[in-house]
């Protein structure tokens, strides 16, 4: 920059100066101009629901209205569905009794009993389906799109359930206390904590591993809502960034398989609390 | 190294050493399956559903460090 200087010599240091400052001045305009007309530039990722609003203090997220959309939507269709049965079924109720019987035959094969089936079979498909549904309305046009911006900041109106580690981490809670609970009705108390903390003084290797059980068990409040969670959002920021670089038609392929993502993701999420009821009804060995 | 600098190649490591083990893991569980199919195809409608359970649970580290990465360099 000396050498620079020297080159416009001793009387005009204060143009280069003030031409400097004019530079500078013009890339600081350059930079605030996409702010000011709302234009994004590059991907814009949120880890959390926006807030929309608030009622009686309790903050209303974008996630929150999806969720009762998703709620609406499956009391729509089981009232519809349960209106029309029939004793002599239809095509379709053929199809949906056919699924049905799939479903619960595979309950009751893994607890090894009717009665128990009879029990949990409700919350498992109210959990595989509220969490399917949920994964196949993000690919509903104007989920995400649809909103208005607050200040600087856009606010989509509605937003993929899932996406919100807020509803992932309370159906895991759901699931966990369902699994305690079951395993100390229906093994008793005494023989359910036993499986954790056996007689250290009979066997001292037991205890060490029934500790280590126990913390297997309290983490699967993190790895329940993680996987869910992560599943689901890195579906949609992959979608994001394909339709970055190649937009229309380059997301197409992605959606397909997160499709396949989201059903998977819904009956691991079922199947899994399946295997660990079944799990935590097992008398210790 | 500023912060930013930082956070993005803490990122792009967070994920992509994360994804070396649960990569080798899926394949694992997959040629085995795919085996335990070819000796015995009758098999299928009970191995299928137990592969994609074993899948899932070695995919889910992969995505942790993912949602390691988001957090990085999002928050």
């Amino acid at each position: 920059m000396s050498d620079h200087l020297a080159h416009y010599g001793e009387g005009y240091v204060e143009a280069y100066l003030a031409e400097v400052a004019a530079a500078e001045a013009a890339t600081e305009a350059a930079a605030h101009a996409p702010a000011a007309t709302h234009q994004e530039t590059g991907i814009h990722v949120a880890l959390a629901p926006e807030q929309l609003g608030s009622l009686w203090g309790i903050p209303i997220t974008n996630t929150l209205i999806t969720s009762w959309i998703v709620i609406i939507l499956l009391v729509a269709l089981g009232i519809l569905i349960g209106r029309r049965a029939k004793l002599l079924p239809s095509r379709i109720q053929t199809l949906f009794e056919w699924m049905i019987e799939f479903v619960y035959d595979y309950v009751a094969e893994t607890l090894e009993s009717r009665k128990l089936a009879r029990l949990f079979f409700p919350l498992l498909v109210t959990l595989f389906l509220f969490i399917f549904t949920a994964n196949m309305l993000e690919f509903t046009p104007g989920i995400g799109s649809i909103g208005f911006y607050h200040g600087d900041e856009f606010r989509p109106l509605l937003r993929s359930v899932n996406t919100d580690l807020n509803v992932t981490l309370a159906l895991t809670i759901i699931v966990f206390i369902v699994i305690e609970m079951t395993g100390m009705i229906i093994l008793g108390l005494r023989k359910y904590l036993h499986k954790f903390f056996p007689n250290p003084f009979r066997s001292p290797i037991g205890s060490v591993v029934g500790i280590i059980e126990l913390f297997s068990e309290l983490a699967r409040l993190v790895s329940f809502s993680f996987r869910l969670f992560g599943n689901i959002l890195a579906g949609e920021v992959l979608i994001i960034v394909a339709l970055y670089f190649a937009p229309y038609g380059g997301a197409i392929p992605l959606m397909l398989f997160e499709v396949f993502v989201g059903f998977i993701q819904a009956a691991i999420f079922a199947i899994l609390t399946l295997f660990f009821i079944k799990i935590a009804i097992t008398d210790a060995h | 190294m500023d912060v930013e600098s930082a956070k993005i190649i803490g990122m792009a490591l967070a994920v992509g050493l994360g994804m070396i083990g649960p990569g080798i893991g899926v394949g694992i569980v997959a040629s085995k399956a795919l085996e335990a199919i070819g000796r015995n195809p009758e098999a299928q409608g009970k191995i299928t559903p137990l592969m994609f359970v074993g899948i899932a649970f070695s995919e889910a580290l992969a995505i942790f460090a993912l949602v390691i990465g988001f957090i990085l360099k999002y928050t």
